[in-house]
């Protein structure tokens, strides 16, 4: 920029930038081919868990003298050593899975942001003991500590689980967000809001949280999706009750049955497949966060043919930052 | 020297921790197990085990709970974890006969998928928008998949299908374990399937963090400057930028030992592996407490010792941390 | 605009007396502190401008946060007109707040990224005039944009700080400080960060509001040479103390401390390309351990045993100036005062030997 052009744009000669409006902006996350995808299986699984009661065939409890079908016409998925359809109970398991998956991680996530973003802002001895606390639940194994603590509970159903699933997993969210509130709290436009007399709270809640949206958001995908594998891995083990359908369930019952031995592969099969989707799709959205907060790494994907047809040759050291929408190029 | 005082203090309060959970774990769950289980097994359990039963889960009613809590530790400092109920033996034998192997395989299988996820990750950052990249998707999905339907998938695919690998135990059974090369390569034959199942699908956490971290090094001024020196290549990869972005490779694998545990505790499930999952698996299926409690703590203190020595591998990488505060 | 102050025009708006701020060192066992700012006194005046000049690490950001009581002071008082103004409590503060606002050295991060300029004036407003809603509020808005030159203001209230220039930025956040309607505004470095040609801009809007709303600005930098332009008086810190004091044009026109020699003589004079070739030696001290007696005595080539054992007061060295040092005292001990330049003479030059050497190590 010439000395000349630099000093007229201080002034008023501002060349009228064609930036989206406010409201745009905020939804260029969702051009990122990946979070789209990532949304749109979500999407899917929500519309399943809604509608599952009215679309299922079949009761997933009826037997019937059709013992271990393979996928045929009346039973699209096939079924299980009693007869009952594996489609049924896949699709009434995935509220199940949905809701444990969703309150754990939510209750996860809030805990986390309190503990973390206090022991940030605060500093000082409630740090060093906020993070301690934190630091002891991050280093002990969850797992085990899940299966012992749902072993021991007379009935560990559905929200009991899912709450202790929250209680062991909020420790990553929380030093995450400590180590940023950290950084953020040395940035001058905190200390430029404290010299204006903007109230502790007020700092917190609008000038450092709006900050870490994406890391909340990023660890609320992950936890949930924590939250999900822990669940089926408690069915599948056996410590819940087997009767409240979910995937982890029909894989137990799969097991317990040597489903494997027998080659009845369409009993376990759908099963995972559908697990590894929605994981995928909590990945998919990770990463469209990470690439939205991070511009370097949304070029990573561009294979070089693209490249060179926008004339950028990688080379080492060297990281095009690439935009994703056209009125981005100011 | 301070950041090493203030980790061991921090696990030594972790350990402590661990120990008063499990302490109370038992005590604050409704019911009463220890009565029903004496009940249950009736005369098969001796008086001794008995008493130490009390000590571990509290009820002799005339001790107040910090008096249990006292004894507690005592039985701890003497080595004593209780008997376990299902085999009729100490738990701290079941225990030392069953962590080799969970060791060696969680330890194997951890250290080829952490080198290896490492390098890959680090030739994905380092050269960008080649076919390299296509392999991050992939091993994305392997890794939404759940460790155990990833087992059951292999053992379906390679055990009963193709019949390559056995399908569960530790090594074969009308061996006896002795260090013999059949029984090795016995171990290594069973072994293979769950450690090959742990590697595939940890890999791509390993890979996408190297690459995230690559990417972000490799565009910081100290590289162009070594390239710029007239260093090789490969110098500068390795010596320059992956040396740097090991450093939250490492503390990202100390904060996974946790999650690492879990899966390999359900792969011994899924394998019947006989290591200390499946010992602690069986155990709370079977109400066996005593085993219960020493398995948790077992794993925890090996979950902590793994901690401090990715803390001591930190330090030595990272010389910022040994500087003063 | 509130009605100025019933002061007599020579009474100072804000003063700080013997002003004193150590930090402790974290994790030592002897308990050290960084002795960032020494008896400080400093006044300033309605519509006039005083410049605190020196380098990195002499003290200079740290007093104006003392000043804004972003920090509590370790010894020494702040007064407010006359009044003791320390703020024991948040409606103190706030009250202190009003009168004595901040700008701060980097325009892009003392903006809140995700808040609009909008946002961010309208919780300024909001903190110090009260409720103001609808058309009051959007009135109250141009008129603040107005002020700092930012017209029309539509095209820039709606937009986020890295859609403006570091000028446009700055602009924003004094225009932040003026929502207060403030009557001292501390400016720390407000243009070091900006491109040279956008500064000019910048130092005449601030002496623009400096006579239109009769503020008193408190100008921190580490270029004299702005000081002289903008400021009616200067002051000059080393290491955490003041060093010398007086009126902009004579302090950079005639130096009297040594240090201050130092500085003036390194600000690039494109006509006197001699001078530039000889330099100062050594660096700033440590504040940790700084040197007994004068601070600047390592790097003085006039350092008496005097100089190196006791430190020197403000001394008068002419019309309303002063001078930290011993050779402008009547002490027999004191040292003889020349040209700090000639005693330092030509610059050496760098040892070829020492280059080699430097290069080998990172093969």
């Amino acid at each position: 920029m010439t000395v000349e052009a630099a000093f007229y744009e201080d002034l008023e000669i501002t060349p009228d930038a064609t930036t989206p409006r406010k409201g745009k902006r905020r939804f260029l996350f969702m051009r990122n081919a990946k979070a789209l995808t990532g949304l749109v299986i979500l999407g899917f699984f929500f519309l399943i868990a809604l509608i599952g009661p009215w679309i299922a065939p079949y009761d997933p409890n009826e037997r019937s003298s059709a013992i271990l079908q393979p996928p045929s016409w009346q039973h699209l998925m096939g079924t299980t050593h009693q007869g009952q359809d594996v489609m049924s109970q896949l699709i009434l398991g995935t509220r199940s899975v949905l809701v444990i998956g969703f309150v754990a991680g939510t209750v996860a996530t809030v805990i986390g942001v309190l503990v973390g973003v206090t022991a940030g802002y605060i500093g000082g001895f409630g740090d060093e003991s906020l993070s301690a606390l934190s630091n002891v639940f991050l280093v002990i194994p969850q797992l085990p500590l899940i299966i012992i603590i749902a072993g021991q509970l007379p009935s560990a159903g559905g929200l009991t689980v899912a709450l202790v699933i929250a209680a062991t997993g909020w420790a990553w969210g929380a030093r995450v967000l400590r180590a940023q509130t950290l950084s953020l709290r040395k940035r001058d436009f905190v200390e430029a809001a404290r010299a204006n007399g903007e109230s502790t709270w007020r700092i917190i809640t609008a000038e450092i949280l709006p900050n870490l949206t994406a890391i909340i958001a990023a660890g609320f995908v992950g936890t949930v999706g924590f939250a999900v594998l822990s669940q089926i891995t408690l069915s599948f083990v056996g410590i819940t009750p087997t009767d409240e359908w979910n995937w982890g369930t029909v894989l137990y019952w799969a097991q317990a049955q040597l489903a494997l031995q027998r080659g009845a592969w369409w009993w376990f099969v759908p099963a995972g497949l559908l697990i590894a989707l929605f994981g995928m799709a909590l990945t998919l959205i990770n990463f469209g966060i990470d690439e939205f907060v991070n511009p370097r790494l949304r070029s990573v994907g561009l294979n070089a043919r693209s490249m060179r047809k926008r004339k950028i040759r990688p080379r080492i050291g060297f990281t095009p930052v690439v935009y994703e929408a056209k009125e981005d190029r100011a | 020297m301070r950041f090493f005082t203030r980790r061991i203090v921090f696990y030594a309060i972790t350990a402590w921790a661990a120990i008063t959970i499990n302490f109370f774990i038992p005590r604050i769950m409704p019911g009463d197990p220890v009565s029903a289980l004496i009940a249950k097994n009736q005369g098969r359990i001796s008086p001794d085990a008995a008493e130490a039963l009390r000590a571990l889960f509290g009820l002799d009613e005339d001790m107040s709970l910090w008096d249990q809590y006292v004894a507690y530790w005592g039985l701890l400092l003497h080595g004593d974890l209780g008997i376990s109920f299902t085999y009729m033996a100490p738990v701290v034998d079941v225990i030392r006969q069953a962590l080799p192997w969970t060791i060696g395989l969680v330890g194997i299988a951890t250290i080829i998928s952490f080198t290896l996820g490492t390098l890959v990750g680090t030739g994905i950052g380092w050269r960008r928008g080649t076919w390299m990249d296509g392999l991050l998707p992939l091993s994305t999905f392997f890794s939404a998949v759940p460790y155990f339907w990833l087992a059951l998938i292999a053992i379906s695919l390679f055990s009963v299908t193709l019949g390559w690998f056995p399908a569960s135990g530790s090594y074969d059974r009308s061996l006896v374990p002795t260090l013999s090369w059949e029984f090795i390569g016995s171990v290594i034959y069973y072994g293979f399937l769950p450690a090959m199942t742990i590697v595939v699908s940890s890999i791509a956490g390993w890979m996408l963090g190297m690459r995230n971290m690559m990417v972000t090094v490799s565009s910081e001024d100290y590289v162009t400057v070594a390239q710029a020196k007239g260093l090789k290549e490969r110098t500068v990869m390795m010596g320059y930028a992956a040396r740097n972005a090991i450093l939250p490779q490492v503390s990202s694998f100390a904060l996974s030992l946790g999650f690492i545990v879990g899966g390999t505790l359900v792969m011994e499930i899924v394998f019947s592996y006989q290591g200390i999952g499946y010992y602690l698996f069986s155990a709370v299926n079977a109400k066996d407490y005593p085993l219960m409690q020493g398995c948790f703590l077992v794993i925890t203190f090996a979950v902590l010792l793994a901690n401090m020595a990715a803390d001591v591998a930190y330090g030595v990488l990272d010389p910022r941390t040994r500087q003063e505060g | 605009m509130s009605s100025p102050h019933e002061d007599p025009p020579d009474a100072p708006v804000l003063q700080a007396i013997d002003l004193r701020k150590h930090f402790p060192v974290r994790g030592t066992r002897n308990r050290k502190v960084v002795h960032a700012v020494d008896d400080v006194n400093l006044e300033l005046y309605r519509g006039r401008v005083v410049a605190l000049v020196g380098e990195s690490g002499s003290g200079k950001s740290t007093i104006a946060r003392l000043l804004a009581q972003l920090m509590p002071v370790t010894g020494g008082q702040i007064l407010l007109h006359g009044q003791d103004a320390t703020a024991k409590n948040r409606t103190a503060f706030h009250r202190y707040v009003r009168k004595v606002q901040m700008i701060f050295q980097d325009p892009f991060g003392s903006l809140n990224p995700v808040h609009t300029v909008r946002y961010t004036l309208t919780r300024s407003l909001k903190i110090h005039r009260g409720r103001l809603r609808g058309v009051e509020l959007e009135a109250a808005l141009d008129e603040l944009l107005d002020r700092v030159q930012l017209r029309p203001a539509a095209r820039y209230i709606d937009k986020f700080p890295h859609e403006l220039s570091g000028g446009q930025r700055q602009r924003v956040a004094i225009a932040r400080a003026l929502a207060a309607e403030p009557e001292v505004l501390l400016a720390d470095e407000p243009i070091s960060m900006l491109d040279v040609s956008i500064r000019l801009g910048i130092l005449n809007l601030l002496r623009d509001l400096r006579d239109r709303l009769q503020l008193a600005i408190l100008y921190i930098t580490h270029d004299i040479a702005s000081a002289r332009y903008f400021a009616d008086r200067t002051m000059v810190m080393y290491a955490g103390r003041i060093v010398e004091t007086g009126d902009s044009e004579s302090v950079t026109q005639d130096p009297k401390h040594p240090y201050t020699q130092l500085l003036v003589r390194s600000a690039p004079d494109p006509d006197d390309l001699e001078s530039r070739a000889r330099g100062a030696r050594g660096e700033a001290p440590s504040l940790v351990a700084p040197p007994t007696g004068c601070r600047f005595n390592p790097r003085c080539p006039f350092a008496t045993d005097l100089c190196r054992t006791e430190v020197p007061p403000l001394i008068a060295v002419g019309e309303g100036r002063e001078a930290a040092c011993w050779g402008y005292s009547d002490r027999a001990d004191r040292p003889s005062l020349g040209s700090v330049l000639d005693a330092y003479g030509e610059r050496p030059v760098v040892d070829a030997a020492l280059l080699d050497v430097i290069t080998e190590g990172d093969r």
